[in-house]
């Protein structure tokens, strides 16, 4: 069953982004329009949509700095102790 | 007077662990449930108070601190115990849930020690005991890294003792109470390393992903709850308000997702998210308010749930493969459905997603440390959920679950939902993360505070799920970056390994070349003259003594080579057996009492 509801989401998947996306917009939405921002805790955060562009700017930062971390000689072959 | 009964799960878990060699056939699978079911309902039937006292030679030792803190880490070691032997009931070797049970023993009599001898000796159980749980994977590598493993936390155990003994010496008293209240001293200092290195805290982190993607698949369910957390446990005693551990336990949070983020094994990822969520509960001791060590106690209650089912849900992929390789894995979802829907419950919980136990937990320590206005630190253990969301709720699931199959066709056939007991295990553990999410106050009642703090507020919701919804959104657009790579990413455990490197061949090259150096001096100025004594003493014993000691020769030989064969027996055996013996003997002695 379980496998055939994944099956079912995979071939709509263009389908399944847009909702995405639309999930997106409904959040920034809230943010905008309804949220009572009086529980905020810096001046910062009463910007509209401060939460999802802290969570995109987190995100990208922690991936280019493991990648950049990678690239300085971290990352390396699996036998590396054994050689 | 039934207040006055007190019988301690971990000696119920060591009488078990003995008994259950001698068990057996159809009679063992009721005892591997029986036990840990035992250990469970001793830790529930308790009341606080202070319980197996014994006066040993100047010593006063408290067995059983019973109180708020030592039963809600109580309650959740037990019930993980009997969780982790539920999936690992297709075990034939009774010596691996002997391994087990006792490493559970020596967590659940760290915490309900309430003196620090008594601490150190379950201390040392849980590194012994757990080293076996690594070498019963059975590979060279395996054995390797349980050595190292092993060293590390002896050493660890070194510096403790070390510190206890100062402690002794300067105040005159075991007793294991908050440990900064006057000012810091070489005594303290030294105990909070020894803590600090089983918590796993940056810089003394890097044996924790170096052991527990070693151990054996039920090996690393049991490991990756108990160090780490017993460990918590110590530092919320004795540590708590230490600020130095804020900016460590973020850097702990963050070091673990940037690995995490690089790794190519399951289990090495896992292994370096603990290090990252550790880090929130490090933290919130350092912040040290009700709130916060509240917190640190709850998220180690839902971590150790969370963990434990993705460490159960990777093993069950590596059990039922042989890997648990990324770039080997990929697609599985056609093939283990039901493993992949009980780990994405992992998967939302330690992602902190609303109604999942990582969010009411997590929740309070963001609130403490804003409460606190500890602003930076916070925002920084923000950015990390948001880190750990892409690599444990994303990434994880995704690379072998999704996306193409870079799995070989052997992996492919073998590939299967794991036997029923697994399931089992992985369930209960999916339903308590679902309890913890959804019905919050079951978790709040047990702290040893009261909070009057609720979670479901639309402004954490609004936050929670913005961060979320848009790292999501970074990895669908970033994931060709994430894509696996077969690599290894190294680690500090490298100045270690490597050390060990130069030791050898320190030992090989100028060392051995003088040892042959010696070696040949003696045999030109010694060896000759004494040639021409031994000839004589040869004729002498040929004519008079042979007689005499021929018959005393024999026996002696027949002993050595009883010996011989003794000291050739494996020698992990041999250590266990000790080991096992030596806690045997004191306990019976203690309990004696």
């Amino acid at each position: 069953m379980i496998v055939k509801v994944i099956d079912q989401l995979r071939q709509n998947i263009s389908l399944l982004a847009r909702l995405g996306l639309a999930a997106l917009v409904l959040l920034l939405l809230w943010d905008v329009l309804l949220l009572d921002k009086s529980h905020a805790h810096i001046a910062l955060e009463r910007l509209p949509g401060f939460w999802a562009l802290f969570g995109l700017a987190a995100a990208v930062a922690l991936i280019v700095l493991a990648r950049l971390a990678a690239g300085l000689g971290l990352q390396t072959d699996e036998d590396y102790y054994d050689k | 007077m039934i207040s006055d009964f007190w019988i301690h799960p971990a000696l119920l878990l060591i009488i078990g662990a003995c008994a259950l060699p001698l068990v057996r056939g159809a009679w063992r699978l009721p005892l591997l449930l029986l036990v840990p079911a035992l250990a469970f309902g001793a830790v529930l039937s308790m009341t606080p108070g202070t319980f197996g006292v014994v006066q040993f030679a100047d010593w006063h030792l408290v067995f059983g601190r019973v109180d708020g803190l030592s039963l809600i880490f109580a309650y959740i070691m037990a019930l993980m115990c009997i969780i982790g032997t539920i999936y690992g009931l297709h075990i034939r070797d009774p010596y691996h849930h002997m391994a087990a049970w006792f490493y559970v023993a020596g967590s659940l009599g760290t915490i309900f020690a309430g003196d620090l001898l008594t601490l150190f000796l379950f201390w040392e159980i849980m590194a012994f005991a757990s080293t076996f749980l690594i070498w019963f994977r059975g590979r060279s590598q395996s054995l390797a890294a349980g050595y190292r493993y092993l060293l590390v936390h002896t050493v660890g155990g070194v510096v403790l003792l070390a510190g206890i003994i100062l402690q002794y010496q300067a105040s005159g008293s075991l007793e294991f109470n908050l440990l900064t209240s006057s000012s810091i001293t070489a005594a303290s200092c030294l105990i909070l390393l020894g803590f600090m290195l089983n918590a796993a805290v940056f810089p003394l982190h890097s044996w924790l992903p170096d052991a527990y993607g070693e151990a054996s698949v039920v090996g690393a369910v049991f490991m990756c709850a108990f160090t780490t957390k017993t460990a918590v446990y110590t530092l919320i005693r004795g540590f708590a308000g230490t600020e130095i551990l804020i900016p460590l336990g973020v850097t702990m949070a963050l070091v673990g997702v940037l690995y995490a983020i690089l790794e190519n094994d399951a289990r090495r990822l896992l292994a370096y998210s603990i290090i990252s969520q550790v880090g929130y509960m490090v933290a919130a001791v350092g912040i040290g308010t009700p709130l916060a060590l509240g917190g640190a106690a709850a998220h180690a209650f839902a971590h150790i749930l969370y963990k434990g089912l993705l460490f159960m849900g990777v093993g069950s992929v590596l059990q039922m493969t042989g890997t648990a390789k990324f770039t080997e894995l990929g697609g599985l979802y056609q093939k283990m459905p039901r493993t992949l829907l009980l780990t994405l419950v992992g998967c939302a919980s330690i992602a902190a997603v609303p109604l999942f136990s990582g969010f009411v937990s997590k929740s309070l320590i963001i609130a403490a440390g804003l409460e606190e206005h500890h602003y930076l630190a916070t925002f920084l253990l923000l950015a990390a959920s948001a880190g750990t969301f892409l690599y444990n709720g994303l990434k994880l699931p995704y690379l072998i679950w999704f996306g193409e199959s870079r799995c070989s066709s052997e992996v492919w056939q073998r590939a299967a939902d794991p036997p029923w007991h697994m399931q089992l295990a992985m369930g209960l553990a999916a339903f308590f993360c679902l309890l913890v999410g959804i019905y919050f106050p079951y978790l709040y009642n047990m702290l040893p505070q009261p909070v009057a703090y609720q979670p479901y507020q639309a402004y954490q919701l609004a936050e929670s799920l913005q961060i979320l919804a848009f790292t999501g959104l970074v990895f669908y657009l970033l994931r060709g970056w994430l894509r696996p790579r077969p690599t290894i990413t190294l680690d500090l455990d490298w100045f270690y390994r490597l050390g060990g490197r130069l030791f050898l061949w320190l030992a090989s090259r100028p060392i051995q070349a003088t040892d042959t150096a010696v070696n040949n001096a003696y045999r030109s100025w010694g060896l000759t003259p004494l040639m021409t004594i031994s000839r004589f003493w040869s004729w002498f014993d040929w004519h008079a003594i042979d007689g005499v000691v021929d018959g005393v020769a024999r026996g002696v030989r027949g002993t050595g080579e009883r010996v011989r064969r003794l000291q050739a027996a494996n020698l992990q055996i041999n250590i266990f057996t000790t080991v096992l013996i030596v806690a045997l003997l004191l306990l019976l002695y203690v309990f004696a009492n």
